[in-house]
């Protein structure tokens, strides 16, 4: 490994200057620690149950330095048109911030700003709980070598109509980075937040992000991530989401491009009524690999989660899902819902699909499932009858088939808008 | 019989099966552009078969024969290339694709019919969509609705005749557009069939019922029957069809075939 980094034995501060409160470089150096002393998965190790072992050999990879083209960046860091709020990092460094359309009251800063001056806050919801899914250690490395990243607060009763866009760059051959988002709803709170994750060149890169979900009583978040890494990336994306009392949060992971994408998502439902929707959509082509792990767990009485993935496979690209449903004791009357759907598009792409459940509590119900099929050869038919080229028409029923997930979010423009997301990226 | 008119849709002795099975044997029938005929006939008789193996479908093998458009085979041609050519097919059973929505699956036809990078103009279009949405009584919030999903047998219907409305065919062959309709929608897609009839468009229209007849008047009408066209007739036929059935046109044309050999 030759991400590292020196520690000083007196003070357990990193000899990397950062802007970090000394209590954070602290915590940092126990993470270190526990990065080097936790071991690589092996092959038996359940979390990593046909995983790619070798695609997590980090060895190559270095810190990243910082950019000296900020300004292209930013400018190159347009999606949606009409945003409450932007920050754009590149190598972990804002190089752009625009909080005009903000509501008073709301807070977004870079994390290390968020340490300093609300230790309170960031010290209740910063990586908190326990990474349950297999990914320990790049967490802990994370945690360990994080320079910045994104914290978003919105306070009791504040209602953010527009989306808050977070952009995170990573550019260099080898370079790594470890982009996080960090967002806390107030009671009663509203927000739409949208993570973009992209590759200034196509070069080979190392992304290890982490983001924090907090909702409190009653808040309601839209959450999407849309990467966008260049086809040589290795990137671990690892998700808590925690959901308060009849709180909604959805949250929809958009894999568009990487090499090698490790997601780890886990859902607590926390309160009574809580809801939770996941979402992922996967178009793997070429060697792509998207190896997916999700916890669905529910501490609460009445709540519900629903977890909708659709994989699209071409060419020899591989997926893997491994979900689990735990409906913890008490957490009576739970609903909770697991679908996997893949699309083979050839006959050298590989899915490979593990639903898991485990009930400790009565009333409960819960469906999972994971399905696999080729192109609907009488669709095509259909599609064809009407002029559209078979070509075409494959697309379109790939584009429809990532539609339908788009469809469960509640928010026409933020569908509309990934819709057209995902047409520039299926070439429609 | 009159020879293939160069302005016609055109079937020449078609034989065709379904694995070994034969369904299509020596069938011949002529649509002059401009002209609207019908095919009755039993269940299973091959009409929908018919229908599927002029638009293309891949499961059919064509074994002997021909089908003519305005004097060119289109045997040979992808289902897409035929329909590009002026083939349009409203289906018996229309399939559902999830996720695409109406608006965009029949820009995504029209766009087909346009040269490499002319782009389709979208306020045009939407407004001769919708046009066409309100002479069908579609709704029009069914434009974001995915293609056929959650539709009614109905809407369904409508639906096709709709795709027809935009995409102007040359011919069309319509394969029981009329089942699953209410008696006012009946009158609703009859009345946006006869708006399509003229001279530049020649139609097929495959009903069991003759009272889709009463409000779209063939200029012929044809029974199918075990994969042949065993008898035709004048718009009359179809109400003779209608009070006596089909056993005295097989039992007539039995006897003719059993004379002939
Ligand atoms: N894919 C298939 N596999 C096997 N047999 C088939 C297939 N498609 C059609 N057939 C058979 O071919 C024959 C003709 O079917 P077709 O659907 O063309 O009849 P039809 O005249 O349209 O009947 P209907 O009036 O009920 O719609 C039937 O016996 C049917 O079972
Ligand atoms: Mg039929």
């Amino acid at each position: 490994m030759s991400i590292s980094t020196t520690f000083s034995a007196e003070t357990g501060i990193s000899s990397t200057p950062n802007n970090w409160p000394e209590w954070f470089r602290k915590d940092q150096y126990k993470a270190w620690e526990l990065f080097q002393s936790l071991p690589q998965p092996k092959r038996n190790d359940e979390p990593w149950r046909f995983a790619n072992l070798q695609a997590i050999d980090l060895s190559d990879f270095h810190a990243a330095v910082p950019v000296t083209d900020a300004a292209l960046l930013v400018a190159r860091s347009s999606a949606h048109s009409n945003l409450a709020a932007k920050l754009i990092f590149a190598n972990e460094v804002l190089v752009h911030s625009d909080q005009k359309g903000l509501p008073a009251g709301v807070l977004l800063l870079p994390l290390e700003e968020a340490a300093k001056n609300h230790e309170e806050l960031f010290r209740k919801s910063f990586m908190t709980s326990e990474v349950r899914l297999g990914s320990k250690k790049f967490a802990a490395l994370h945690r360990a070598l994080l320079r910045s990243g994104a914290f978003v607060y919105v306070p009791q009763g504040v209602v953010i109509e527009k989306p808050i866009e977070i952009w995170h760059w990573v550019q260099g051959e080898n370079a790594t980075i470890f982009p996080h988002t960090l967002i806390v709803l107030g009671e009663g709170a509203s927000a739409t937040v949208i993570d973009h994750f992209v590759s200034s060149r196509e070069e080979r890169s190392l992304a290890i992000a982490v983001n924090d979900l907090t909702l409190g009583t009653n808040a309601k978040l839209n959450y999407v991530a849309v990467q966008e890494w260049s086809d040589k990336t290795t990137a671990f994306h690892i998700n808590t989401t925690e959901v308060e009392k009849e709180a909604v949060s959805t949250a929809l992971q958009m894999n568009l491009g990487g090499a090698y994408i490790r997601g780890e998502s886990n859902s607590h439902l926390l309160g009574e009524q809580s809801r939770s929707v996941m979402l992922s959509i996967n178009p793997a082509t070429g060697t792509r690999e998207i190896d997916q792990r999700t916890f669905q767990d529910h501490f609460a009485p009445r709540a519900t989660s629903d977890l909708l993935y659709h994989n699209a496979l071409a060419d020899s690209s591989r997926t893997i899902f491994a979900g689990l449903i735990k409906v913890e004791e008490h957490a009576h009357e739970t609903d909770a819902y697991q679908k996997v759907r893949n699309l083979m598009l050839s006959d050298e792409a590989e899915a490979n699909s593990m639903p898991g459940l485990e009930i400790l509590a009565d009333n409960v119900r819960c469906t999972h499932g994971a399905t696999s099929g080729e192109l609907n050869e009488d669709e095509l038919f259909y599609m064809m009858a009407r002029g559209i080229a078979p070509q075409r028409a494959a697309q379109l029923i790939v584009r429809g088939f990532f539609g339908t997930v788009l469809e469960r979010l509640e928010n026409e423009d933020l569908q509309e808008h990934l819709g057209s997301i995902l047409d520039k990226k299926l070439n429609l | 019989m009159s020879a293939p008119s160069s302005s016609s849709l055109s079937i020449r002795d078609l034989h065709a099966s379904i694995g070994d099975k034969p369904i299509l044997k020596g069938l011949t029938l002529d649509i002059p552009k401009g002209e609207v005929h019908a095919i009755m006939g039993k269940n299973g008789a091959g009409k929908s078969t018919l229908a599927k193996i002029m638009a293309g479908h891949p499961d059919y093998n064509v074994t002997s024969g021909d089908v003519l458009l305005d004097g060119e085979s289109i045997l040979g041609l992808e289902p897409d290339v035929r329909a590009r050519l002026g083939l349009f097919l409203a289906f018996q059973y229309p399939m559902e694709i999830p996720g695409v929505t109406i608006a965009n699956f029949i820009r995504a036809a029209l766009q087909a019919r346009l040269p490499e990078g002319e782009e389709l103009e979208a306020t045009d279009y939407y407004a001769k969509l919708y046009a066409k949405m309100d002479a069908l009584s579609v709704p029009r919030n069914f434009t974001s609705r995915s293609v056929n999903e959650g539709f009614s047998g109905g809407e369904k219907k409508r639906c096709e005749i709709l795709q027809m409305a935009m995409l102007e065919p040359s011919y069309a062959v319509l394969d029981e557009t009329d089942s699953g309709l209410d008696i006012d929608a009946l009158k609703i897609v009859s009345a946006g069939v006869n708006a399509l009839r003229g001279p530049n468009i020649g139609m097929l229209i495959i009903t069991h019922y003759q009272r889709l007849l009463d409000y779209i008047v063939p200029d012929k009408v044809h029974v199918m029957s075990e994969g042949r066209i065993i008898h035709s007739g004048d718009k009359d036929l179809a109400l003779k069809l209608e009070s006596l059935g089909y056993d005295w046109v097989e039992k007539e044309y039995g006897e003719s075939s059993t004379k002939a050999a």
